[in-house]
């Protein structure tokens, strides 16, 4: 244009190349801090899960086994030689023997002993771990009362250190889960609301850079999961005395590497859904099959060894198990290449087919 | 007209035409020349095209075929430069609720590159009592006036407002206007579109009436309601109606077009004065009932039912 119109002079701010990245990332921010929902499933459920699982499954002190024996000539004897052999883990009982064997059919014994003459018949159920450990208990609490001598040696010594407990290893799987739902709901939800309420198209109107608009929301979730670690470490670490044994430097470095990755994922799943009951609908098809096979709750070894393969190539599992190999095992980042290398591709083919499909309108 | 001393042209299309999926055709040929310092009306029901329209000049849509040059540029070649200068207002965009209404106009002045102070907007769009309250807090009136700052705060050459007075209440109204205005008086152009004849009438310099996706009618307001054959409308309704009468009341002095429509004839007239009368005596004669009649100015209402036979707002 040549002529300029006859413009009032206005004020103007001049802004710098990284103002709009800024500004939609203190938008994106002040949004999520702003939404009770967000602060409840990002950062309050995953360590009320991990306080109420960790309690459910917390190592508790044995037992006592509960052995009944039925009133026969000669239980008298048989639980006199009990109470000598073994007097600290067994809870013994007399009981007329129909009563006998109905409570032990219910449960509430380990174990039912029949007195025949000098020697006895054990009832046990080998379905009931408690119960098979009742019967081999009260069996050597017998003989060695009777005076019988093991033919071998042995000692034993107790070890239940922090490692190897449920806890521990439930609290990385559950880091690995929330990475993966959060990353997934909060930039696929926030995406198909956008476009819903047409501010994607608002946005595109202004001379808004769109790679800036991407990066704002991946940053985003950056700064929100790396307070979610540390919240659910530490948790960890203060609950359940659980011993980080890798370098923090490194988990950090897993945990943006994997919040990208779901982010790219939840990107390309809200690529093009103009409706969030479809969004959500593709979301759950996707998180699914982690969430069965990607080991949150329970090792995935415990799949057929012809799965295990297809499973370590999920991007959960691979997240999973480069967090668990250093947080409880002190493993270096480069020890967990394979699993690291499975997460880039999953982020990067991800980013790159959302980025084809987008849709702005 | 009001734009004589600078013709600069701002906006220019050629033969716009837009289909969608193949079947739907939106837009079908439509020209538009708008004039640095113009507030351009596009008016037009329901359906006519003038989101489409507007959209494929914002840049937003592609057009099916014809040309689009704004401020002399395509937004094929210079769409980061256009972005920057034009500000825009959707039809329906929901702004982010838990926002406040600064820190909404802080995000949308960040992306551009010369930006008005968050301030003199909120200030001059009257938003300075909710300044800090949340988008979602806000009235009606008050969220489309916060819709047209997040379109000044890049301080535009060219505003783009698609119905920006669609459901508000009369005060809101005028309360746009009075924006639109003041940007204009600025040295801004406006394109707006809108389907209230008086808004039209009132704000724009130049106006194209849009149906089915084509210019029905443009020119500016006066200009529009001349072709009409009249400055003026009797209205009136005879009980009982004669039919066919409509040749009859071409014949009275000074009637430039008569339509009958749910019983009641209107009638353009140049001058009341001198038709009435003569209505009066044909009427005497027949020894009709006259059950009503009113004199009011012609509007651009008038000028679209005379083109179209159908009123703009069908209730
Ligand atoms: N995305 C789309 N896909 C298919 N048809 C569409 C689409 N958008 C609009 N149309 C059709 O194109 C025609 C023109 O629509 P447009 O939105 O431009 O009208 P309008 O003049 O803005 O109407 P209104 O006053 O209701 O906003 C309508 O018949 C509409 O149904
Ligand atoms: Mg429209």
């Amino acid at each position: 244009m040549t002529t300029e119109p006859t413009t009032t002079a206005r004020p103007i701010v001049v802004h710098g190349r990284w103002t709009g990245y800024r500004m939609l990332l203190l938008a994106r921010l002040r949004e999520l801090f702003r939404e009770p929902e967000v602060i409840f499933w990002i950062f309050l459920f995953p360590i009320l899960l991990a306080l109420g699982l960790g309690v459910a499954f917390r190592n508790k002190p044995p037992e006592a086994t509960r052995v009944v024996i039925a009133v026969q000539p000669g239980s008298e004897h048989i639980a006199e030689l009990l109470r000598r052999g073994d007097a600290k883990s067994l809870k013994v009982e007399l009981q007329p023997p129909a009563q006998a064997a109905q409570n032990f059919r219910l449960g509430k014994f380990d174990l039912e002993l029949l007195p025949q003459g000098d020697a006895v018949e054990y009832v046990y159920d080998p379905a009931r771990p408690e119960s098979v450990l009742a019967r081999s208990i009260a069996d050597s609490a017998l003989q060695t009362a009777a005076g019988s001598r093991p033919a071998v040696a042995t000692t034993s010594r107790v070890n239940s250190e922090p490692g190897s407990r449920y806890i521990d290893f439930l609290i990385p799987g559950l880091l690995g889960m929330n990475l993966m739902g959060s990353g997934m709901w909060g930039i696929g939800f926030a995406l198909v609301e956008m476009r819903q309420r047409k501010l994607l198209k608002r946005y595109v109107a202004t001379p808004m850079r769109r790679g800036d608009f991407l990066l704002a929301l991946a940053s985003s979730r950056l700064i929100l999961m790396i307070v979610e670690l540390i919240l659910v470490l530490g948790f960890g670490i203060f609950a359940f005395h659980m011993k980080v044994l890798g370098s923090w430097a490194a988990i950090a470095l897993v945990t943006c590497l994997g919040a990208l990755t779901f982010a790219a994922l939840g990107l390309l799943t809200a690529s093009r859904a103009q409706k969030i009951e479809t969004a959500s609908g593709i979301m759950n098809v996707v998180m699914m099959p982690m969430w069965i096979f990607s080991g949150i709750f329970f090792s995935y070894e415990r799949f057929p060894a012809a799965v295990i393969p297809v499973i370590r190539l999920l991007p959960l599992t691979a997240l999973n198990d480069a967090l668990r190999a250093i947080i409880l095992e002190g493993s270096s980042l480069a020890s967990q290449a394979a699993p690291l290398a499975v997460l880039t591709v999953w982020g990067a083919l991800c980013f790159f087919f959302a980025v084809r499909f987008f849709r702005w309108t | 007209m009001a734009f004589t001393m600078q013709e600069q042209v701002v906006v220019r299309c050629r033969d716009l035409r837009k289909t969608y999926e193949g079947k739907v055709e939106a837009v079908r040929g439509l020209d538009l020349t708008i004039y640095a310092g113009q507030c351009y009306g596009l008016l037009g029901p329901n359906g006519a095209g003038k989101t489409t329209t507007i959209e494929i000049l914002e840049g937003l849509l592609a057009a099916t075929s014809g040309t689009v040059e704004i401020l002399g540029h395509t937004w094929r070649d210079h769409a980061p430069q256009l972005r920057e200068s034009i500000g825009v207002s959707l039809q329906e965009t929901r702004l982010a609720e838990k926002l406040t209404v600064r820190e909404t106009l802080e995000l949308f002045g960040g992306f551009y590159h010369h930006a008005r102070p968050v301030a003199d907007v909120i200030e001059e769009l009257s938003l300075t009592e909710k300044a800090d309250a949340w988008v979602g807090k806000l009235s009606g009136g008050q969220k489309q006036r916060l819709a047209i700052a997040t379109a000044l705060v890049g301080n535009p050459r060219i505003l783009f407002l698609d119905e920006p007075t669609t459901g508000l209440d009369p005060q809101s109204r005028r309360q746009v206007w009075d924006i639109v205005r003041r940007f204009q008086s600025e040295g801004g152009t406006v394109l707006l579109t809108t389907h209230y004849m008086d808004e039209a009438e009132r704000l724009c310099d130049y106006i194209s009436i849009v149906d089915h996706g084509q210019v029905i009618a443009a020119g500016t307001p006066p200009e529009l309601i001349s072709g009409v054959g009249g400055q003026h409308c009797v209205e009136f309704a005879l009980d009982p109606a004669p039919p066919n009468a409509s040749d009859l009341w071409r014949t009275l002095p000074g009637v430039g077009s008569a339509q009958a429509n749910d019983g009641i004839t209107t009638l353009t007239v140049e001058e009341p004065h001198r038709t009435i009368p003569a209505l009066l005596a044909l009427v005497e004669q027949n020894h009709w009932r006259l059950s009503q009649l009113t004199t009011r100015q012609s509007s651009l209402e008038d000028v679209f039912v005379h083109l179209t036979g159908r009123h703009l707002r069908e209730e």
